[in-house]
């Protein structure tokens, strides 16, 4: 099959590859028929995580048919339309029972290599995220091999077409998850979200749902803060006006009464290793990079919420705890319990409350990967979220639809 | 019994296990071994994936600093606790979602111990009290007999290797309901003397063969065992590496 691999910092290609086969009898095989890029696939092609090996299968969003399942298997059958939640959950452990999927106990089989890093006990296996997180193949890819696949399987028994239920397998349940961390009083509080990609664009549209007096987004690309003025969202751009100025204007001299960073930490994996092996430089990158948060921080009102979908991967420097003591504030962070979230947001898609292909600017086949993992690296082309279908034919050079 | 005392409690009975604390005063010989293997590792970290320069480097960093600082230093750097007879001590702990009783069960069953812990070969059942243990060793095996101290069925169970073992050890497990229905915390301490003192434990932590280590891959796979009946696994998936159908897996 055709997947999209990992080569290295600054490089992936599409290669063939042997197609996955079942490992476990509670695996299944999906065939796969949309899958994105994500925001935090950028991570990996800039060589910030640690642990990717050459030759890893990238690729945490995606969806298909099932064509194979284990003896184990029992709620999925060949055929079904299925969406795969981009962490892997064994669906058994305490974690898993208590809905907190991103923690699973027994899903990650490299539970030495994160203890390691994060003391305590590990957190669950990712698809198609580095070593550390299980080494799981991911799922930019013809075919995938989908592990406790009677947890991670959820059927779409509708016709809604992939590209309003691709993103249930991470950045739209992953925005809800922020917002909902705000405990929102309806009709009554302000949120600011920091940061108008993808995930900042469902975040916003999530505290809207959960029904936020007002939202404000604060990005610096036109076109993404264009694409929130469309739903309503109050826009602010930090290269043309101080943020915490503007947002202190727009919220009576308050503050937002809660913040959403969904930026996060370009420069993971500040433990021993990338202090040897990466020296000054990185960690400057790193220290620079927490801006979001800092302003999220400076920014937010007396007894507020700072929720961080936004991924951190290690140490940060110059955290401005004091104002965080001094006003109160509460902290919520955390990969996304994503099964939590599936069923009840594809509700709200057959609901029609919220169409989320509204993030998608770039269709393309799975061999245009390296090109648009660039273009969306760069921002170029109004790039704001890229979707590949792994049986399509090279178009070229893709343009923005 | 109020929380603090129970846990005041079980601090002192962990220390009546391990008595003497952890002393291990660093002899200077084995200041340069470690240094020096240090330095080794941090080298060799440079080189290789990620994954690995990310480990075996923060190690390398971790014990250089540790044979440049000198007193007492491998206890609190890479914990390496030992007592007073020289003897290493090791625990680990996991909960299980599982009740006592059954996990006991399971481990009461000696000779299929080695189903659970991946370094022992095997456990023959000599009497009521008394079996003989092979675990793999770099150099073929070693073997040894060990008699139960202790058995409190569903609570708890000791063992000393007997005088004249080629490994003097011995240890202890313990079940214990977790609170709020989380099955069991099962417990395990482990006393035992290294053939070469501290610099060998240092050694075989970082090759990845050290008791600590292994305890800790084998509870988790007791866990799994328990929970899912299977290890996860990603032996044989599929990637763009050379030789592909064969990657991942637990490294
Ligand atoms: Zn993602
Ligand atoms: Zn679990």
């Amino acid at each position: 099959m055709k997947a999209v691999l990992w080569q290295g910092t600054n490089h992936v290609s599409v290669e063939t590859v042997p197609d996955p086969t079942l490992l476990l009898p509670s695996d299944a095989i999906v065939r796969v028929s949309s899958t994105a890029i994500c925001g935090s696939d950028l991570h990996l092609l800039d060589g910030f995580i640690p642990s990717m090996e050459k030759g890893d299968i990238l690729g945490h969003e995606f969806m298909g048919e099932v064509v194979e399942v284990g003896r184990d298997v029992k709620t999925l059958k060949v055929g079904d339309r299925v969406v795969i939640p981009f962490n892997i959950a064994c669906g058994t452990c305490d974690y898993c029972q208590r809905g907190l999927f991103s923690a699973c106990d027994n899903s990650n089989p490299n539970h030495r290599m994160a203890e390691a890093l994060y003391g305590a006990t590990s957190g669950g296996g990712l698809f198609g995220y580095s070593h550390l997180y299980g080494g799981y193949a991911g799922g930019q890819a013809q075919y995938v091999r989908v592990p406790f696949a009677d947890v991670g399987g959820f059927k779409i028994e509708t016709d809604l077409p992939d590209e309003q239920v691709l993103f249930l397998t991470d950045i739209f349940p992953t925005g809800y998850q922020a917002a909902e961390n705000c405990n929102i009083v309806r009709g009554r509080d302000v949120v600011a979200v920091f940061g108008a990609g993808p995930v900042g664009q469902f975040a916003a549209r999530s505290a809207q749902m959960l029904g936020a007096a007002k939202v404000i987004i604060v990005d610096r690309f036109p076109e993404r803060l264009r694409l929130a003025a469309e739903a309503g969202i109050e826009t602010i751009n930090y290269e043309k006006e101080d943020v915490l100025i503007a947002l202190k204007e727009a919220t009576g001299g308050r503050g937002p009464d809660h913040v959403i960073d969904a930026v996060g930490l370009e420069a993971h994996g500040h433990g021993p290793g990338a202090l040897l092996d990466t020296a000054q430089q990185k960690m400057k990158l790193t220290f620079d990079r927490i801006t979001a948060l800092r302003w999220a921080i400076l920014s937010c009102a007396k007894g507020g919420t700072v929720s961080m979908p936004g991924v951190y991967g290690g140490l940060v420097d110059k955290l401005p705890l004091g104002a965080a003591f001094a006003k109160g504030l509460t902290f919520k962070m955390g990969q996304t319990h994503t099964h939590r979230y599936i069923r009840p947001l594809l509700a709200h898609i057959e609901a029609g409350d919220i169409d989320p292909s509204f993030v998608i600017t770039h269709r393309a086949a799975l061999a245009d990967a390296p090109q648009l993992y660039k273009t969306f690296r760069d921002k170029h082309d109004g790039c704001i979220k890229v979707v590949l279908n792994p049986w399509g034919e090279s178009a070229g050079e893709v343009k923005r639809a | 019994m109020t929380n603090i005392q129970k846990s005041g409690f079980q601090e002192a009975a962990r220390k009546a296990f391990f008595q003497g604390g952890n002393g291990g005063q660093m002899q200077d010989t084995e200041r340069v071994a470690v240094g020096a293997l240090g330095l080794g590792l941090l080298i060799l970290g440079l080189g290789g994936g990620a994954g690995r320069r990310l480990l075996v480097g923060g190690l390398g960093l971790g014990l250089t600093a540790v044979a440049v600082r000198g007193s007492n230093p491998l206890a609190t750097a890479i914990k390496v606790e030992q007592n007073n007879a020289g003897q290493t001590l090791i625990s680990e702990a996991v909960t299980v979602n599982k009740n006592a009783a059954e996990l006991y069960a399971v481990w009461r069953d000696l000779d299929k111990l080695p189903n659970l812990m991946s370094h022992l070969q095997s456990v023959v059942v000599l009497s009521e009290k008394r079996s003989r243990w092979t675990v793999k060793a770099p150099l073929g095996s070693v073997s040894w007999e060990a008699e139960i101290t202790a058995d409190e069925p569903g609570k708890r169970l000791a063992w000393a290797s007997l005088p004249g073992s080629s490994i003097d050890n011995n240890g202890e497990i313990l079940f214990r309901p977790a609170p709020g229905g989380r099955g069991s915390e099962v417990v395990v301490r482990l006393k035992y003397r290294a053939p070469l003192g501290t610099a060998g434990v240092v050694a075989a932590r970082i090759a990845g063969q050290e008791p600590a280590q292994q305890l800790r891959d084998d509870l988790m796979r007791f866990k799994r065992e328990q929970e899912l009946g299977f290890a996860p696994t990603t032996q044989g998936q599929s990637s763009g590496r050379t030789g592909s159908g064969r990657a991942g897996g637990a490294k």
